[in-house]
């Protein structure tokens, strides 16, 4: 294919994913509005004001990058699974195997559809956030390039678990089971210098610890971890499960026979 | 002439060890109307499964129009139009969206690909639906549907794989209408079907496939030439009520009341209008029996069965 009709294709993928989970708004863009909502007023509002100030911030600004960061990695990662395993359990998938759309573009396409819902749904709550407190930049470059990056690579995720998905249990087990519980546990709600060093060391080895200090740092300018380490761990993650995507399209795993 | 379509020592062996194609080989010159036909089961769904990518192959080559598909498999793609036999388009989305979409898929820009949509669904009948979620359309229209989704990137050659399965006989007819119509324009149209009469009325040449490997595969006068005796209906003016006795046929009276009289290859009919006249018996219409091809399928399936039956464990 040329690059024109690569790029059409592309979009094409794209632009089916956006309308998709337009379409379907009051089941993937208002469930994260009405949480972090209620995250706000309880958290933030009626409990925050009782806990103080953590990390040199009152609580409500403390939460608010961890809040923003955790609707950008559920709705990257459930967008991309439900989406793909829902073509694959309607059999359209096979619309896009007897094309000539090479791989890559199919796993860019779907890639920058969750994006695009976990960004949006990022926008929705940031701008809801603003209602309860007042927000600055710390760093832009660190803001854009983590969040960013942090959507493309639970995007991936929710693709490989598509992918290996046999039934409709298949792509509920790691959004509830592994995403929510290491979100939590990803200082989203806490400093983990609040902890005992034992769980401070176990903290570490959580990946979604670093997406939401990154975050954290880019808006309030405070971090438990380097954010520059944060940067190279999620690009490195990126190309792992990249490459695990790609090997497992070109394999045809749970599409072809 | 060039081949649309060449498969040589194709095979299949699923995960479960099931072996569904034996080492096929198939030739399907370009601008031919083809059937493969074969009883569930034979491998008709796999042998098309692997030209259009939706299943792996096992071993042996594919090629369309001189496209490899394990070199040139997006060339090959190109070329190919796919009509399967389960529907298979998002229910949720509209009938325009999803042949546009396809189209997008193809590298098609989008308002050349809302105008090969807005001919394909005219065509088809379904305009009037172009804003109807697909979910919400009758069996014939999703059918429809997958026809100008397949048709809409142009292709040379259209694979079929059961296209009118449970679709009522009006519908059937305009159906074949079209495809016809395909075929005449230039499109090479491959299809597998469960009704005979479909493949007789439409095809040129004809292979059987069963148990994973092609039976025939040769002209679909060559293969009705090698029926030896035809069956021909004939309508009485009076309602028989015991079959005739005729020399050197066999007759007998179907469940519509009428004749049916088999006639070896050579014989003629004369002698047997000759010896009805006599028995004071007047024929006023005469029809050949419409399921030549069935009858003749059956016998080399019922044939390969019986060669390639492999007794039981345990059975002696």
């Amino acid at each position: 294919m040329s690059l024109q009709a690569l790029w059409v294709a592309f979009t094409t993928i794209v632009v089916r994913e956006i309308r998709r989970f337009t379409r379907i708004w009051p089941q993937t863009l208002l469930p994260p509005a009405v949480t972090m909502t209620l995250y706000f007023i309880i958290f933030g509002n009626l409990i925050g004001s009782r806990i103080g100030v953590m990390g040199g911030f009152d609580y409500m600004q403390f939460i608010v990058p961890g809040l923003i960061m955790m609707s950008v990695i559920t709705n990257s990662y459930s967008n991309v699974v439900s989406s793909f395993f829902s073509m694959k359990f309607q059999r359209s998938i096979e619309e896009l195997l007897v094309s000539p759309v090479p791989n890559w573009v199919i796993l860019a396409g779907y890639v920058t559809g969750g994006m695009a819902r976990g960004l949006g749904t990022g926008s929705i709550v940031t701008v809801l956030s603003l209602a309860f407190t007042h927000l600055t930049i710390h760093h832009l470059p660190m803001v854009v390039a983590t969040v960013i990056l942090t959507s493309a690579l639970f995007a991936l995720g929710g693709f490989i678990n598509a992918m290996l998905a046999t039934k409709f249990d298949d792509i509920s087990i790691v959004p509830t089971f592994v995403l929510t519980p290491l979100t939590y546990l990803g200082g989203v709600f806490y400093s983990v210098q609040l902890l005992p060093d034992f769980w401070q060391a176990v903290s570490m080895a959580n990946p979604i610890l670093y997406m939401v200090n990154g975050f954290r740092y880019g808006i309030l300018g405070v971090s438990d971890v380097n954010p520059y380490v944060s940067l190279g761990m999620i690009l490195a993650f990126i190309v792992v499960l990249a490459v695990v995507a790609l090997r497992m399209l070109a394999r045809g795993k749970g599409i072809r026979h | 002439m060039r081949n649309a379509l060449e498969i040589e020592g194709l095979t299949k062996t699923y995960g479960d060890g099931f072996q569904a194609l034996k080492g096929i080989d198939l030739h399907v010159a370009e601008g031919d109307f083809f059937a493969l036909l074969g009883p569930n089961g034979a491998g008709k769904s796999t042998t098309l499964g692997i030209v259009s990518s939706l299943v792996n192959k096992t071993a042996g080559r594919v090629r369309v129009f001189g496209y490899d598909i394990d070199t040139q498999l997006a060339q090959a793609k190109l070329h190919l139009g796919v009509v399967p036999q389960e529907f298979n388009f998002n229910q949720f989305e509209k009938v325009f969206d999803i042949v546009t979409t396809q189209a997008g898929y193809y590298g098609i820009p989008r308002r050349q690909a809302a105008a090969s949509a807005e001919k394909y669904l005219r065509k088809l009948g379904l305009w009037d639906k172009r804003e109807t979620p697909a979910r919400m359309l009758s069996g014939g229209m999703k059918r429809r549907l997958m026809i100008a989704r397949a048709l809409v990137h142009e292709p040379r050659l259209l694979i079929l794989d059961e296209p009118t399965a449970g679709v009522d006989i009006e519908l059937r007819r305009s159906m074949w209408a079209f495809l016809e119509e395909m075929n005449r324009q230039g499109t090479t149209i491959i299809l597998t079907t469960h009704y005979l009469e479909e493949a007789e009325a439409l095809c040129r040449n004809i292979a059987i496939i069963d148990h994973g490997r092609i039976l025939q595969n040769t002209s679909k006068r060559a293969l009705l030439q090698q029926l030896s005796v035809e069956t021909f209906v004939l309508d009485t003016e009076r309602e028989l009520t015991e079959v005739p006795r005729l020399e050197a046929v066999s007759c007998r009276i179907n469940d519509d009341g009428a004749l049916e009289v088999d006639v070896e290859k050579g014989q003629g009919l004369n002698p047997v209008f000759a010896q009805l006249d006599r028995l004071g018996i007047k024929v006023i219409s005469m029809r050949t029996k419409a399921n030549r091809l069935e009858e003749l399928f059956l016998r080399l399936v019922e044939r390969n069965s019986v060669e390639h039956h492999e007794p039981e464990e345990g059975v002696a």
